[in-house]
C-alpha cells in the first residue's frame, strides 16, 4: 500500500503529530492502561474536551468493549483502579522520603589550611548533580566535580572551603539548586581535630 | 589451527543474538546502563542509512526529513550491546548487536508506515504494557489481525504492534514465527516485544 503512495508522491511525507498525555506521557488513548487514569482524564478534559468525549463518552466505552467479555472488562477496571492506588501510594512514599532526606554540606580538611567542600544528597531533590557541580565551579572559580564517596553514593566535591556560600546559594535557590527546604540542609565539619 | 578455531566457538554466543531473550529495555537505567556517546564515522553513517532504507518501508526523501544528510548522528552505547542512535540528543533508532534497526516508538508514531504492522486484541494490551512477549492467540483472535497470506512476513521481521481499537502503535517487536506459522501453530510466543509504551526507552526522551 505504501509503495503506491511513494510512486505517486515523491515528496517527503510529513510526520504525524501525535499528542501525548502530559500526565503519563502515553498517547491519550492508552491512558486507561496507565497508572494515573483519573488524573489523565482530568487533564484531557481540560485541554482537549473533544478528545475526551471521543475516548471516554458512553458510546466510546461501549465500542471499546469490542471483543472482550463483561468479566474481562470488569477485571481490567479493577486492575486499573488497583494499579492507580498503588502508584499513588508509591508517589506518596517518595514524597515523604524526599521531605525527610537531608542535604549535607561537609567541610573536609585536606591539608593544614586547605579544605574541600562535599555536598551530599542533592539528587534527592531532583537536582542534576553534574549541572550543579558546573554551577559551583563557575561561581567559585574552583574545581568542582561529581564523585562517588566511599559508600558508593554520588556527591559534589568543590575545592576550597565554600560551605557557607553553598548554604547561601541553596537558600537563594540559585540556578539549578531548586526546591531544597532550608531545614533539610546541614553543615558539618569533618574532624582531623581542628576546632572551628 | 586448533586454537584458532576454538576462539570463535567460545564467542559463538555473542554472535547469535536471535537466541537470547530480547527484553532489552526492562530495567534500563540511563545513569548506569549507558556507557558512552560517540560520534559515528561518516562511512559508518552511510552504511546505516543504506541499511535502514533497504529494511524500512520508507523513501529516501522522507528519511531525509527524519535524518538530514548533513547532520551527524551520535551513537549511544548501552549495556548488553544495545546501540541507540540519536540525533541532537533525541533517540531515533536502536540496534542490538548487529541486528536489524528498530525505530524508537516515538519515531514510529510520527511515521507509522515504516514497519509492517500486526495487531493484538484488547485483552493483550495489559500484558504487553507489563513487558510480556506476544503470544500467537492474541493475533489470531477476533480483535487481532495479521497481514493476509500474500503479504505474509517471515520470522525475524521487525514489526509495529498495534492494539485493538487504538490508533497508534503500542510496541515494536520482532516476529519469532512467520505470520503464516502464527496462524497455524497458534500457541506460544509469536512476536517478541523489543520496546513498548512506558518502558525505559520510552522514558528516555533525551539522551
Amino acid at each position: 500500500m505504501s509503495a503506491e503512495q511513494e510512486t505517486a508522491a515523491p515528496q517527503p511525507k510529513p510526520p504525524l503529530q501525535v499528542l501525548y498525555c502530559e500526565v503519563c506521557t502515553f498517547p491519550p488513548e492508552y491512558c486507561e492502561f496507565g497508572s494515573s487514569l483519573s488524573k489523565c482524564k482530568e487533564w484531557l478534559k481540560d485541554e482537549y474536551p473533544d478528545l475526551y468525549d471521543r475516548y471516554y463518552s458512553e458510546e466510546a466505552l461501549q465500542a471499546k468493549m469490542g471483543t472482550m467479555s463483561m468479566e474481562q472488562q470488569t477485571k481490567l477496571e479493577q486492575d486499573a483502579a488497583k494499579k492507580e492506588a498503588k502508584a499513588e501510594a508509591k508517589a506518596d512514599a517518595a514524597k515523604k522520603k524526599k521531605l525527610a532526606s537531608q542535604v549535607l554540606i561537609k567541610r573536609i580538611q585536606r591539608q593544614k589550611n586547605k579544605y574541600v567542600t562535599a555536598i551530599h544528597g542533592l539528587e534527592a531533590f531532583d537536582i542534576d548533580l553534574k549541572k550543579a557541580a558546573k554551577l559551583f565551579a563557575q561561581t567559585f572559580a574552583t574545581g568542582s566535580s561529581v564523585t562517588k564517596n566511599p559508600q558508593g553514593q554520588d556527591e559534589i566535591v568543590v575545592q576550597g572551603d565554600v560551605s557557607d556560600e553553598v548554604l547561601d546559594m541553596i537558600r537563594e535557590e540559585k540556578g539549578v539548586l531548586k526546591g531544597v527546604p532550608e531545614a533539610n540542609v546541614e553543615l558539618i565539619e569533618e574532624k582531623k581535630k581542628k576546632g572551628s | 589451527m586448533g586454537r584458532l578455531s576454538a576462539i570463535p566457538l567460545e564467542y559463538a554466543h555473542l554472535r547469535s543474538p536471535s537466541t537470547e531473550s530480547r527484553v532489552m529495555f526492562k530495567k534500563f537505567q540511563p545513569s548506569t546502563d549507558i556507557s558512552g556517546q560517540t560520534a559515528v564515522k561518516s562511512s559508518v553513517q552511510r552504511s546505516i542509512r543504506a541499511g535502514i532504507l533497504s529494511n524500512w518501508k520508507i523513501d529516501s526523501d522522507t528519511f531525509e526529513s527524519i535524518w538530514p544528510k548533513k547532520e551527524n548522528i551520535t551513537l549511544v552505547k548501552c549495556r548488553d550491546h544495545i546501540s541507540i542512535y540519536a540525533l541532537h540528543g533525541v533517540p531515533l533508532f536502536f540496534q542490538h548487536f548487529e541486528g536489524p534497526f528498530y525505530p524508537t516508538l516515538r519515531l514510529l508514531h510520527k511515521y507509522p508506515f515504516v514497519l509492517p504492522t500486526v495487531r493484538v486484541d484488547r485483552g493483550a494490551i495489559r500484558f504487553l504494557l507489563a513487558g510480556a512477549h506476544m503470544m500467537c492467540p492474541g493475533f489470531t483472535s477476533k480483535g487481532g489481525s495479521l497481514p493476509p497470506a500474500e503479504e505474509a512476513l517471515p520470522a525475524e521481521t521487525p514489526v509495529a504492534i498495534l492494539a485493538e481499537g487504538k490508533e497508534h502503535a503500542i510496541a515494536i517487536g520482532i516476529t519469532k514465527l512467520s505470520t503464516e506459522d502464527i496462524k497455524k501453530v497458534n500457541k506460544g510466543v509469536g512476536v517478541e516485544v523489543v520496546t513498548h509504551l512506558g518502558d525505559d526507552l520510552w522514558a528516555l526522551q533525551k539522551v
